[in-house]
């Protein structure tokens, strides 16, 4: 009965088992842990661009000097007082570079823009969801003992280390950090001379090489488990979508990230060779153009690397707190596999205006307007699942219908970006920004905060608590529409991209006036509301690891394997290793008493659980 | 949301904007469905004691439903789109013999436009080149080469409904027929270094006859040429 003792009985130094640990499950709590210290930064990295964007011209809060001291001279708080210091100091100062007197200079704030992408993209979003809801589920949820490469497990999460290092070591090299954009389109990226940076493109380059090695042997790593180390019994069909998603997703990772790679060491070579792949000079050379296709070749399976895990993880939620099975199982499996596959023959929509082919746009704008076909599908699966469910109004319910809201609105927006004579207008404009954060931030980032607090019981023992999630997720909805959703109407009122100063803005200083920056004052407030929300996350997090109510085994009575294993999870997960009977969304089967039928339990007995 | 579009200006704005109602109003239809549907859903289907939920694996007659309807809807939409995308941007499809033709070349952080003047030909003694302005008449079209001197620029005018990006040693042609006078800004739109913000153009339609004093004045010779 009990084969677990190769596995679980021996003693393992504190290195191995907190540090370098080959353990999928301590893997996994790594890079959630290295993900919401990335978002906290990432997110920072956002809150000073915004001051920027509401007051162009005023010193910053607390670093920035006081008007007194602007107007008269006279110091008055302790950061006149630190100017005072640096002024009087002969040597360059990095904040008197970057943003003398507590004014943000154009050049710093155009790395801050390009450093939060980067951050959220590479170092957040990617992490979280795959990283660490992959590392700590597809064992756990497919009844197997580990990844199949534990080494190259614990690889993947320092190399994912080490590209964070190098990516934050660009802000203090002379020059400065990458400005270019998190997309470094060329030329402005290929040379030092369009933009004064001078390492900080190439660290920024590197570290997202180091960030490739880090999930090319991760998606590996989750291919071969899910392929080889399924329980008995647990078909592809038997599967949780949550699997299949991020099954999916280390596909996408596998294929779409060695391109970026590949463009960005012709990107090194052409600032550190003067190779010109991605420049055109009067004497030949490349072509700017070449970087955007192979960029967005990688980068729209990219976004769908950013959203199809979140889709996972919602259909868990749901048919759990609607106590009732997911709506279309196989529909909802085909349509991510279609949204991947249609992931690869979309990218042109990224270059609509770029200068290709206007012939190729009009391919373009039919395969991304597909995209609707499967979107639809799964939102009205969603919906599907809630009719006539009992639904549970818990924190990760919460996140998870915020998720499909959300959804529902970055996905609708999306057609007008894809419709090619109206994205003439809209593109490069903040509707772009809008839609990018509904989708990555109202679907993805909803979707961690209520997986975090879904598996946090299985992951530390322990339930987060209730009151503060609530808390947590009523303050950054409200705060994330209030953010984000007036950005729509900035940018069908022409307000660009990526600028620094937008009083100088040129459609709304001729048509709109002040409303424009009323309406940029009220973002930036909040988004300092949802920044200061995203505290209460960390500290209930961080407090319910140690303080909160100790949870049983299977706290919200779910049918998967992970709740199977016993609360903490052992080295090894499970005693012996689950058979698997049936699918895994059977809620509420009729002539059954519990409203739940695990899939490891056998036909006609009677389901006991973990309380 | 549609009232806070800028004025259209231009023959194919109109266009544009036809098309971006169509989308608005769609996707607020299918917004309203689907909000009212699921608030609907969390009220009647709450939890309540004593009621358990149905359970219903799902339908394929629904799938199917959806899935042709979403598709047929995308498919109506792409239609339309394609004529009017390629009045904008296909160069076979530019209304011949333009009126007026203008090199406009972006460079870190200013346009430079130049008339090719009365020979019609760029790279002559009669070239005029102005910084960050550029002269058009009204109801008249009007070509523009479009390029850059250093990084990717883009060429944004709003009440155009025009926006091309401009690329390094590459010639893109535009076109646009304004159709009232007045002064509008040309903002860049790509991301092309610190002054990006900042860089912006003008463009002035003028009324034929203020245009053709204007041409006048620039080169005086030419009045009677009949060009």
């Amino acid at each position: 009965m009990h084969d677990n003792e190769h596995t679980s009985h021996h003693e393992e130094s504190f290195l191995r088992k907190y540090v370098f640990s080959l353990d999928h499950k301590t893997i996994g709590k790594q890079f959630l842990i290295y993900g919401l210290i990335m978002f906290f930064l990432g997110g920072g990295l956002a809150l000073l661009f915004r001051w920027k964007l509401a007051y162009p011209e005023k010193p910053l809060p607390i670093i920035g000097v006081s008007q007194q001291y602007l107007d008269e001279g006279e110091v008055v708080t302790g950061a006149d007082r630190m100017w005072e210091r640096i002024y009087e100091s002969d040597e360059e100062e990095w904040l008197e570079l970057y943003m003398p007197a507590g004014v943000m200079t154009d050049a710093f704030y155009n790395m801050l823009f390009t450093m939060h992408a980067t951050v959220m993209v590479f170092f957040v979003i990617v992490p979280i969801l795959v990283g660490a809801f992959g590392n700590f589920l597809i064992p756990l949820m497919i009844g197997t003992r580990d990844m199949a490469f534990p080494i190259l497990n614990m690889l993947s999460f320092w190399f994912a280390v080490l590209a964070a290092i190098i990516m934050m070591a660009g802000f203090f090299v002379p020059g400065g950090h990458a400005a270019a954009g998190w997309t470094g389109y060329t030329p402005l990226s290929a040379d030092a001379q369009w933009t004064g940076v001078e390492w900080g493109q190439i660290l920024w380059g590197l570290s997202l090489f180091v960030q490739g090695l880090s999930s090319l042997v991760g998606s590996i790593n989750y291919i071969t488990t899910v392929i080889n180390m399924r329980a008995p019994g647990m078909t592809f069909f038997r599967l949780p979508l949550v699997i299949w998603s991020l099954f999916i997703v280390a596909v996408l990772l596998l294929l779409a990230f060695p391109v970026l790679s590949s463009a960005i060491v012709l990107l090194v070579f052409d600032r550190l060779a003067g190779t010109t792949f991605f420049t055109a000079t009067a004497e030949g050379g490349g072509d700017p153009l070449l970087w955007q296709h192979l960029f967005w070749f990688f980068g729209h399976p990219e976004v769908y690397i950013l959203i199809l895990p979140g889709m996972g993880i919602a259909s868990e939620l749901i048919p759990v707190f609607s106590r009732k099975p997911i709506f279309g199982y196989r529909s909802m499996v085909y349509a991510m596999i279609a949204i991947a596959f249609l992931g690869w023959i979309v990218w042109g929509h990224h270059m609509f205006q770029s200068g290709m082919r206007p012939g190729l746009g009009s391919i373009f704008m039919t395969t991304t307007m597909l995209i609707a076909v499967p979107s639809a599908i799964k939102t009205f699966n969603w919906l599907g699942t809630m009719f006539r469910g009992s639904i549970r109004f818990t924190a990760p319910m919460l996140h998870g219908i915020a998720f499909v809201s959300m959804f529902v609105i970055g996905g609708l927006s999306g057609i007008y970006m894809a419709n090619t004579p109206v994205d003439v207008y809209i593109h490069d404009t903040y509707f772009i920004v809008a839609h990018i954060h509904y989708v990555v931030f109202g679907g993805s980032l909803f979707a961690v905060f209520g997986g975090i607090i879904f598996w946090f019981p299985k992951m530390y023992g322990r339930y987060m608590n209730d009151v503060l999630s609530k808390i947590h997720f009523w303050l950054t909805f409200i705060a994330f529409n209030c953010t984000f959703f007036p950005m729509h109407i900035l940018g069908v009122g022409g307000h660009r991209r990526r600028i620094s100063n937008p009083l100088a803005e040129a459609v709304e200083v001729v048509t709109q006036e002040q409303t424009f920056a009323d309406m940029n004052i009220f973002i930036t407030m909040s988004a300092f509301t949802l920044g200061f929300a995203q505290l209460i996350l960390v500290f209930n997090f961080f407090w319910s690891m140690y303080k909160g109510k100790t949870a049983e085994q299977n706290p919200w009575h779910v049918n998967t394997l992970e709740w199977e294993a016993p609360t903490p999870v052992p080295h090894g997960n499970f005693g012996q290793i689950p058979t698997v009977y049936r699918g895994p969304y059977e809620y509420s089967v009729p002539g059954e008493e519990a409203d739940w039928t695990p899939q490891a339990q056998p036909e006609h007995a009677p389901a006991t659980g973990g309380d | 949301m549609l009232r806070w579009l800028p004025e259209n200006i231009s023959t194919f704005g109109q266009g544009v904007d036809t098309l971006f109602s169509a989308i608005y109003y769609i996707t607020l239809i299918v917004l309203i469905l689907v909000m009212a549907t699921l608030i609907i859903f969390l009220i009647k289907y709450r939890h309540q004691e004593g009621k358990k939920a149905t359970y219903i694996e799902g339908s394929t007659t629904l799938e199917i439903i959806w899935t042709a309807a979403t598709t047929v809807i995308v498919f109506v939409l792409a239609m339309f789109s394609y004529p009017q995308w390629n009045k904008i941007k296909s160069p076979n499809q530019f209304p011949e013999n333009p009126d007026v033709v203008v090199q406009v070349s972006g460079k870190q952080f200013n346009w430079d436009m130049t008339y090719p003047g009365p020979d019609n030909e760029f790279g002559t003694d009669d070239d005029l080149d102005l910084e960050n302005e550029l002269h058009v008449p009204r109801n008249a079209v009007v070509h523009i080469r479009l390029t850059s001197q250093d990084v990717i620029h883009s060429f944004f005018v709003p009440q155009l409904r025009l926006k091309q990006d401009a690329l390094p040693n590459r010639f893109i042609n535009v076109w646009f027929e304004a159709t009232k006078a007045g002064r509008y800004e040309i903002p860049c739109a790509e991301l092309c270094g610190f002054g990006h913000s900042e860089m912006r153009g003008y463009l002035n339609v003028h009324e034929q006859t203020d245009y053709d004093a204007w041409v006048q004045e620039r080169w005086p010779q030419e009045a009677e040429g009949g060009q």
